[in-house]
């Protein structure tokens, strides 16, 4: 059987080695995450008087207006 | 799905300003403001290029990341909004963002910063407003009405295109491969390619047309 001293210093060394492990924590790490949107909702640009919420006469339009812009198919080859 | 985004040529790229003025007017920027603004880089010197920037609606955008009221979202086409009634003004998106597209006005007698002004891919902003207040906040809204951003429509050389990413990269694809050159070769031949079906510009032509 053990000493009262004896116990006692092993409690203490006990409590010793657990504060110094708790220093060998892994550090904190603050993780962002992406807010969420405050303002007002967004309109389908669909949802417009001239398109009426057909999204794929929408698409098509600007599909056609993008393509458009290649000057290769609008100007055709001689 | 569209996912809406700009590419400027640098190869066609004329310096013009064009974009700039179109967006200007048609948006009746505030001003202080430009939402698009023609950078030249070696300006005067041989081999200088320039390039339209604006916002480019990123698909991770920074300033959406640290708007401390949350003011940005991205509409379902991608196009990066804000909304004006929510932003404070507080400028952290325009040390966030890599192109210097939100800019601010001068909203008071002593320097007081308005709130943020950027290019809104021509689709006007957030809410739901008479025609008019929408146009005061955010300038017109021309994909509504299945238009592209006046800026790359009224671009002269078609160097700044603007739309469905995937269309516009094989558009530029094309160029590149007309071209068949890399983009260290300026002049006219290398911005628009030689005629399909004919023969090379003879030499000396260069830049005549």
């Amino acid at each position: 059987m053990m000493s009262v001293p004896r116990t006692l210093g092993a409690v203490v060394a006990a409590l010793l080695f657990a504060v110094g492990l708790s220093a060998c924590e892994e550090k904190k790490v603050t993780r962002y995450e992406a807010g969420k949107y405050s303002g007002a909702p967004v309109t389908s640009p669909w949802d417009s008087p001239q398109y009426g919420g057909k999204q794929a006469e929408w698409e098509a339009a600007v599909q056609a207006r993008t393509q458009g812009q290649n000057d290769y198919t609008r100007i055709p080859a001689k | 799905m569209a996912r809406m985004k700009f590419i400027c040529d640098a190869n066609r790229c004329i310096e013009c300003n064009g974009c700039v003025t179109a967006c200007k007017n048609a948006n009746e920027v505030p001003w202080g403001v430009n939402r698009r603004r023609v950078v030249t880089l070696n300006d005067g010197e041989p081999g200088e290029r320039s390039i339209s920037v604006a916002c480019m609606h990123c698909s991770d955008a920074p300033c959406m990341a640290v708007c401390p009221v949350d003011c940005f979202t991205r509409s379902e086409d991608g196009v990066v909004l804000h909304d004006k009634d929510q932003c404070i003004g507080c400028g952290y998106c325009l040390y966030a963002c890599p192109f210097g597209a939100p800019q601010f006005p001068q909203a008071g007698a002593f320097g007081a910063r308005g709130k943020m002004d950027k290019c809104t891919f021509c689709q006007g902003g957030p809410g739901k407003g008479s025609e008019e207040a929408q146009y005061e906040k955010y300038g017109q809204n021309r994909i509504a009405a299945g238009k592209l951003p006046l800026c790359a429509e009224m671009c002269s050389t078609k160097a700044l295109l603007a739309g469905d990413g995937d269309v516009i990269a094989n558009i530029f694809r094309e160029r590149v491969t007309v071209r068949g050159k890399g983009a260290e070769v300026i002049g006219w031949a290398t911005a628009y390619g030689t005629p399909r079906g004919g023969a090379a510009p003879a030499a000396g032509t260069e830049g005549k047309k």
